[in-house]
């Protein structure tokens, strides 16, 4: 069957199974890579995206479901460059093989979004769901508050 | 090529970029959804997808397969079984077969696979495959699998072929045994005031990179052999491939092997394990590109699993704290097949007295078969395995004596140029600054209560150390070339796991370059283009690779010295680099940017060019190092390059309702040698620290007693979220220079886990006087043992 999704700002008309996953259908018929496979069934957050400005796992979203939405990879997160929160991400080195880092910017990016002020517990929840086998977490947690200070020292 | 030259640069001058908590050179890549793992490439529309057929027992002969009702479904391009590929393949010990040949071992072993175009397909088809077997009962214990009457699970062991140092005993289970003796352990235990025994047991685990394995080949119908793989060992991965499949007359040159970034290895993508099929399976559908992607589950039974242990321990002590003799027992539950795990059982063995000073030493290591999947390397090669135990059995000891145990661990802390358990003698060490500073930072001897009376506040301490487990020549190589911008490009194949290698390996070119890393690529793998590097395992690459590197840069400074002296006529020993010009100290005026003729050369006088471009490359091998030593007592050899030592520290919160446990502080200090990037370092210790604590905490594989694991995904096998973090951690970079690493450097990075066990244990003493001697150490066990304590 035929969806129509915006992807990055892109509009795509794609032509898919009933049964095939987001993640999939983004991967292999979109060509945006950064979603990973990693569990399959939830569990890890690497293929997390943004729908409709919300994460959803990739992994459990039928493609179907995402038919008239807008998607969003970390790919698209800025039209231009590096958001602050990205580059927080490079400037403490708050990631190692890279490989959740996409999903867990999109949590972050999420987080931020919704609650511009977090707390550290605040983003712990945020990226509750998000793996990383590297880091623990801390350098993560810090580039998360990193970019929540500097917005809202810009803000004042 | 140039070897290594002496570290001039850590007396004469302050260094610009080692050192330095530089920003890691794949950040954009990585934080803007650039960076490229396997499963991110582009095969085309010819790709083919490979399910594999496993085994449903974990002990079993195989008495027919039939594969034509699979054949027959739409769309399946090729099935094959072991009947394909007779060929034995291994790293250490070639005990493993590509595809099962008449016999399975573990439940979920590869007997057959079903190539097809749709994945989907595959898999339907793989289910139509028909084996039958011959069940036969699983030894799923190491114990039992010792029993002299009990079944061999490898009555071919006595032929296998195995590197020299494996020592396996013909018609038993045991694959290898490494013996280590020194001194005279009864007389030592008759000069002991005290002697205490315990047995301790340590689970096996699983590595968890959230990436899965994943390997894509393609035999291109010129007959070479292309494989994109998500690995830490290209080159090994080259070498076992093109010796696997020889008898299809494939020679190394004809062997490619690239590998993009890698999401998470914790060695459990060192060596070869599901690629072999994946190399396999590409001969067999000839020019069409064959992929493999492991399933989470897959991951967890079909990779490696880090190997459980039994280990029997007897240390003698003096009443004083001098440890007089140490007896080490360690029976490794190595599973069905241990062609890399012999070497972590081979590593333990040598250095399973931990880093302290004991004359008389018996340690056994056996590398026991049993039918739960294959053993193998796994961040810590057995010193966290057998750490556990040691200094959950260093804190009794020293209780028993009275002795606080920090000041038990001070005192036995072995030093620089002691004798080792094989007689060689020990490298460089900041052991003791590490106890101190460790035992500071988390306030020992003060005791801390908590506001809740139902909480239990404890502290634990634990040392450790480790020493990379390579052959004697395992060695690294590196080609370096400037740009026409005076930027430059580095081929290595160590890999870039997460650890922050290729930002290392720039900041050591920068340095001696006068180059900023932020202007150096250092490029991932490719066996055709980048030089050899044996394995990224072992926390070696930094100093081993970063010699090779050096080595380049150094030979790069030297020509680039040499072509100015030519043209410019001042003497070489007056020029230096900085700031990405050649300088002369006779003439502070001079100042010649490299851009200028790092590829154009120089011009001369008389309008002829000197020079051209600057490339350098380097290599470094541990010459020193041997393996050759008496079987019978490991006597004689130097089969380890150096130690990296070091101490950590917890203060832990016990709910004793509930057993739930919070690290509130966690203290690591290691002695790096040079810290190239502190931050990095900083990273690891995080990072590993949270990784060890799971082990102990919660991490466990559960087997059934049919041999099948329990728990093979995140739901049922957790691995810590950020939920899951030390409220605070600690990190101590020591600094005892390496002398023969780079800028004094030596490693880190599996180091960081190891200590994580023991610690909690012992706080976990220290807060309820309970002894919890099996890991994980779980909230279940710590209140039943309160339960129990109050009976």
């Amino acid at each position: 069957m035929d969806i129509s999704v915006t992807v990055n700002g892109d509009p795509w008309l794609l032509s898919v199974e009933p049964n095939d996953v987001l993640l999939e259908t983004l991967r292999s018929k979109v060509g945006v890579k950064s979603p990973k496979i990693g569990c399959e069934r939830g569990d890890c957050g690497s293929c997390t995206v943004l729908l409709e400005g919300r994460t959803v796992r990739s992994c459990l979203v039928l493609s179907v479901e995402a038919d008239g939405h807008e998607v969003t990879t970390i790919e698209g997160l800025d039209d231009d460059g590096l958001t602050s929160l990205q580059q927080f991400f490079v400037d403490l080195n708050s990631f190692q093989c890279g490989f959740c880092t996409p999903g867990i910017v999109l949590a972050a990016a999420e987080l931020l979004e919704e609650k511009p002020n977090p707390t550290r517990e605040d983003v712990q929840e945020a990226i509750g769901g998000n793996l990383c086998r590297c880091t623990g977490y801390a350098p993560i947690i810090e580039a998360v508050l990193a970019a929540a200070n500097a917005a809202g020292r810009a803000a004042r | 090529m140039s070897t290594v030259r002496p570290f001039e640069e850590l007396s004469t001058r302050d260094l610009d970029f080692v050192g330095k908590p530089a920003v890691r050179v794949d950040g954009l890549e990585k934080v803007s959804g650039a960076a490229r793992y396997v499963d991110d490439l582009d095969f085309g529309p010819d790709l083919l997808h490979a399910e594999i057929v496993e085994s449903p027992l974990a002990n079993g002969l195989i008495q027919s397969i039939d594969t034509s009702a699979a054949e027959a479904v739409p769309g399946v391009t090729k099935v094959v079984t072991g009947m394909d590929f007779p060929f034995r393949f291994g790293l250490y010990m070639k005990d493993r077969y590509i595809f099962a040949q008449d016999r399975v071992r573990f439940v979920g072993e590869q007997v057959a696979a079903v190539v097809a175009r749709d994945p989907k397909v595959a898999k339907r088809a793989a289910k139509l495959v028909e084996v039958t077997y011959q069940e036969l009962p699983p030894i799923l214990d190491p114990i039992e699998a010792l029993r002299p009457d009990g079944e061999l699970i490898h009555p071919e062991l006595g032929g296998y072929t195995h590197v020299p140092w494996f020592y396996p005993h013909d018609n038993t289970n045991i694959a290898h045994w490494r013996k280590t003796r020194k001194g005279d352990v009864e007389r030592g235990f008759a000069e002991a005031d005290l002697i205490l025994e315990g047995e301790y047991r340590v689970p096996r685990y699983a590595h968890c990179a959230i990436e899965p394995h994943v390997i894509v080949g393609l035999y291109d119908h010129s007959g070479r052999l292309t494989m994109w793989s998500a690995s830490q060992s290209p080159y090994t991965q080259r070498h076992l491939f093109a010796e696997a499949l020889a008898p299809l007359g494939l020679s190394h040159k004809d062997v490619r092997v690239i590998t993009p970034y890698v999401g998470g290895g914790f060695g459990g993508k060192a060596g070869v394990s599901m690629e072999i099929m994946g190399a396999a399976l590409a001969t067999a559908v000839k020019g069409h590109p064959v992929k493999i992607r492991f399933t989470r589950e897959q991951e967890f039974y079909n990779t490696y699993q880090r190997q459980g242990v039994v280990a029997r321990i007897k240390m003698g002590v003096k009443n004083d704290g001098t440890i007089t003799a140490l007896k080490h027992i360690l029976n490794w539950d190595a599973g069905a097949y241990v062609e890399y795990g012999a070497n972590v059982v081979n590593a333990a063995g040598l250095s399973a007295t931990g880093p302290y000073r004991i004359p008389n030493v018996w340690i056994d290591s056996k590398c026991i078969y049993t039918n739960l999947p294959p053993g193998g390397p796994y961040r810590g090669f057995g010193y966290s395995e057998f750490t556990f135990g040691l200094e959950s059995h260093v804190d009794r000891v020293a209780d028993a004596i009275g002795m606080d145990p920090v000041e038990f661990r001070r005192n036995n802390a072995i030093e620089e140029s002691d004798t080792l358990a094989y007689g060689a003698e020990m490298n460089p060490s900041g052991l003791i600054e590490a106890i101190d500073r460790t035992a500071a930072a988390i306030g020992w001897g003060k005791e801390e209560t908590s506001d809740d009376p139902n909480k239990a506040i404890g502290k634990g301490f634990a040392v450790f150390w480790k020493a990379p487990a390579m052959p004697p020549n395992a060695s690294s190589a590196s080609f370096l070339k400037f740009n026409e911008d005076g930027s430059i490009n580095i081929t290595v194949s160590g890999m870039e796991l997460g650890q922050g290698y290729l930002t290392a390996m720039a900041q050591i070119a920068g340095e001696v370059l006068a180059v900023p890393p932020a202007k150096i690529r250092v490029e991932t793998p490719d066996t055709d283009r980048n030089p050899y590097e044996w394995q990224t395992v072992a926390s070696h690459v930094t100093w081993s690779c970063g010699n090779a590197v050096h080595a380049a840069a150094v030979e790069a400074r030297q020509k680039i010295l040499d072509v100015v002296h030519r043209v410019h006529g001042y003497e070489e020993e007056s020029l230096y680099l900085e700031d990405e010009s050649v300088r002369s100290s006779t003439d502070p005026d001079f100042r010649l940017p490299l851009r200028d003729f790092v590829i154009d050369g120089l011009e001369d006088t008389d309008g002829t060019f000197k020079g051209g471009p600057i490339v350098g490359s380097g290599k470094f091998m541990p010459e020193f190092t041997t393996t050759r030593s008496d079987p019978e007592t490991s006597q004689g050899g130097h089969p380890n390059v150096h130690y990296t030592v070091g101490a950590a520290g917890v203060v832990l919160e016990i709910d004793r309702e509930t057993g739930r446990m919070m690290v509130k502080k966690v203290a690591l200090a290691v002695d790096v040698g040079k810290a190239i990037n502190p931050s990095l370092i900083e990273g690891q210790i995080t990072g590993g620290i949270v990784q060890g604590l799971a082990t102990v905490l919660y991490e466990d594989m559960r087997f059934g007693d049919d041999g099948r694991l329990l728990n093979p995904n995140f739901t049922d096998y957790k691995i810590p979220t950020a939920h899951d973090i030390p409220e605070e951690t600690i990190p101590i970079i020591i600094e005892v220079a390496q002398p023969d690493g780079p800028f004094g450097a030596r490693g880190v990075g599996e180091h960081t886990m190891i200590p994580a066990a023991p610690i909690i244990g012992n706080a976990v003493n220290d807060a309820l006087g309970v002894r919890i001697t099996s890991m994980p150490i779980t909230a279940e066990k710590v209140v039943l043992s309160i339960l129990t304590e109050k009976e």
